[in-house]
């Protein structure tokens, strides 16, 4: 490789790298600091004299002591998890099927269902939330957790199918005819043969489509109303400020708490993920 | 970009195959042929895909053509809902907005993006958990950490106003969303720092296809840093990244969490989106004809940009 002095290699190198860092995770340990420092500390004038912001001499847990005792934020935790959960089951159920039809069978229409799938993987969910509130209101789905396990396939199908489908087509064929000549049925060698090949980008789609449901707001916000039936990001948004009054110091151990299981599930599955992220793009 | 295997080698091993061996349960016979088991196999996504997207849109289009609101039909009214939108001041601040929030959080997406990228392909020490933790703000969810981001712009606390203080930069506190031109330009920051992760590790999986030797030949032949990015990272990265921008467009075009929890389309809805200028018509306000309208108007550029993606498509099959 292209050999270079050490100091073009902190100028060009070093230096941005570690601004890059500490402005990607600064944010996230303020929340951190914000989390476990005393009211006290949290409101006093940034023009103070004995003013340190970015650490704390008195940390205390009561802002996750009044996040379980005031709000019901284990709910939000639950209902967030099973969702996800759920959710992406059916969305990796669809787009397993889905995806194994459009990469292997020869049926008319195969090329328009393909674009179809895939143009709806573009359709973003702030074009439709209005009429799908009507919609579920209609099916009297409103304000329980099936309006958001229904609903959020709509974003996860798409791409599952699509991660899916470029996956199945890097299996080679063969291996299919070859359980087929040993008597296999054609829906049995999908089962048995190519699905478990295809558990690696299974994987990554699940994990995938796990944090985007995690992640997802809109739906959450306008199709649940009681607070004990609400998703984190929804709970936190409104029911932790009180009139015009933010409850600083508990939004963030709610933001905090919020974030460490699909950061958990992120960290144990880093590859994976990143296939899925760059699978997401690309065919 | 994985390439089959074995791509045109299909059917000669089928030759040889003696249907009569092949003896399928009574139950799944009929699912021998393709065009029946596809129909199966698509059916759960396509009924799935039709009761909530397909049937939604349309309904958006009939709302979107009546004044229905909130507990009462409505009733056909034309274009109405779209000519009142046009003429009303805060929508135009809101398609403005709209416009100006995509176009230069994707260039600075895209540019820090790629910096990020080509700092990464580099190999150091500690890169797998560099990467990692790169990509942290594209895992949390938006409105848990556009919070944080709230919070280090509050008026009174906020930790940047006392760092730029402490260090000397200004004297008087940085009015960061409590001023429109400000506020849009704190989303905007907060939006690249959320979506340059997502830039970067795409653009670094397309830069790891790139063969290194190509690098190595152009410096043989005298070209700097900036004119191997140029002429040799660039080029062959190209595909990539309009795939990588057009999902950005449409994700930012279409944005709704970050405002609606970092401004809420304040100070004095100058920070409004269509997004959530529809949500605040539409659900806030419960005139579901109207917000279904507003949020149409979104339609044509998405058109536009799913229209490239897919030409981009078709000419990378054939």
């Amino acid at each position: 490789m292209v050999i270079e002095r050490p100091w073009k290699r902190w100028v060009y190198f070093y230096i941005p790298l570690t601004v890059f860092l500490i402005g990607t995770l600064f944010p996230f340990y303020w929340m951190l600091i914000t989390a476990i420092r005393p009211d006290s500390e949290l409101y006093r004038s940034w023009r103070a004299v004995n003013n340190a912001p970015f650490w704390t001499l008195h940390p205390t847990l009561e802002h996750f002591r009044d996040l379980f005792e005031k709000t019901t934020f284990p709910h939000w935790l639950w209902n967030t998890f099973f969702i996800a959960v759920v959710s992406t089951g059916i969305s990796l159920f669809c787009g397993l099927l889905a995806g194994y039809a459009l990469a292997r069978l020869k049926f008319p229409l195969a090329g328009t269902l393909g674009t179809s799938i895939f143009v709806t993987y573009l359709v973003p969910p702030t074009l439709l939330f209005i009429p799908l509130a009507d919609i579920i209101r209609n099916f009297q789905l409103g304000n329980t957790p099936w309006a958001l396990i229904l609903t959020y396939p709509t974003f996860l199908i798409p791409f599952c199918t699509w991660l899916l489908m470029g996956y199945f087509k890097t299996i080679p064929k063969e291996l299919e005819e070859c359980a087929r000549i040993d008597g296999a049925t054609r829906f049995g060698a999908m089962l048995r043969i190519i699905f478990p090949i295809a558990v690696p980008g299974i994987l990554s789609a699940g994990i995938f489509a796990f944090t985007l449901s995690w992640n997802e707001f809109i739906y959450a916000l306008v199709f649940l109303s009681s607070p004990e039936r609400k998703t984190v990001p929804v709970g936190v948004v409104s029911e932790m400020i009180r009139g015009d009054i933010y409850f600083w110091g508990q939004l963030m151990a709610g933001a905090l708490l919020g974030s460490i299981p699909v950061a958990l599930v992120y960290s144990f599955f880093v590859e994976y993920y990143v296939t899925g992220l760059t699978g997401s793009v690309k065919g | 970009m994985k390439k089959p295997i074995a791509g045109g080698t299909n059917g000669t091993v089928a030759v040889a195959l003696p249907r009569a061996q092949a003896r399928p349960s009574r139950g799944l016979r009929f699912l021998e042929s393709e065009r029946l088991l596809a129909a199966v196999l698509l059916a759960p996504t396509v009924v799935l895909l039709g009761t909530f997207i397909a049937y939604p849109f349309v309904s958006g289009v009939w709302l979107s053509l009546s004044n229905t609101s909130v507990g009462n039909v409505g009733h056909f009214v034309g274009l109405h809902n779209f000519a009142k939108a046009w003429d009303d001041s805060i929508f135009r601040q809101a398609f403005r907005n709209t416009f100006f929030y995509t176009f230069w959080a994707t260039i600075f997406k895209l540019a820090l993006g790629m910096w990020l990228a080509l700092l990464l392909n580099r190999s150091f020490r500690g890169k797998r958990l560099v990467r990692a933790s790169m990509l942290l703000p594209f895992i949390i969810p938006t409105v848990l950490s556009t919070f944080a981001w709230r919070w280090m712009f509050d008026p009174t606390f906020s930790v940047l106003n006392w760092l730029l203080f402490k260090t000397g930069f200004i004297v008087t506190k940085i009015p960061f969303l409590s001023d429109g031109v400000y506020a849009m330009w704190c989303a905007i920051a907060v939006n690249t720092w959320r979506g340059m992760p997502f830039f970067a590790i795409t653009l670094l999986a397309g830069l790891q296809t790139i063969n290194p030797d190509l690098h190595e030949a152009a410096s043989l032949d005298g070209a700097n840093g900036w004119k191997r990015f140029w002429h040799v990272t660039w080029p062959l990265l190209k595909p990539v990244t309009l795939v990588v921008v057009v999902f950005s467009i449409i994700q930012t075009f279409s944005d709704f969490q970050l405002i609606y929890v970092l401004t809420g389309g304040g100070p004095a809805n100058s920070t409004h989106l269509l997004a959530t200028y529809a949500y605040q018509v539409g659900v806030a306000t419960g005139l579901l004809g109207e917000g279904a309208a507003i949020s149409l108007f979104m339609l044509p550029v998405l058109f536009i940009v799913v229209w490239v993606q897919l030409r981009y498509l078709r000419r990378l099959e054939a």
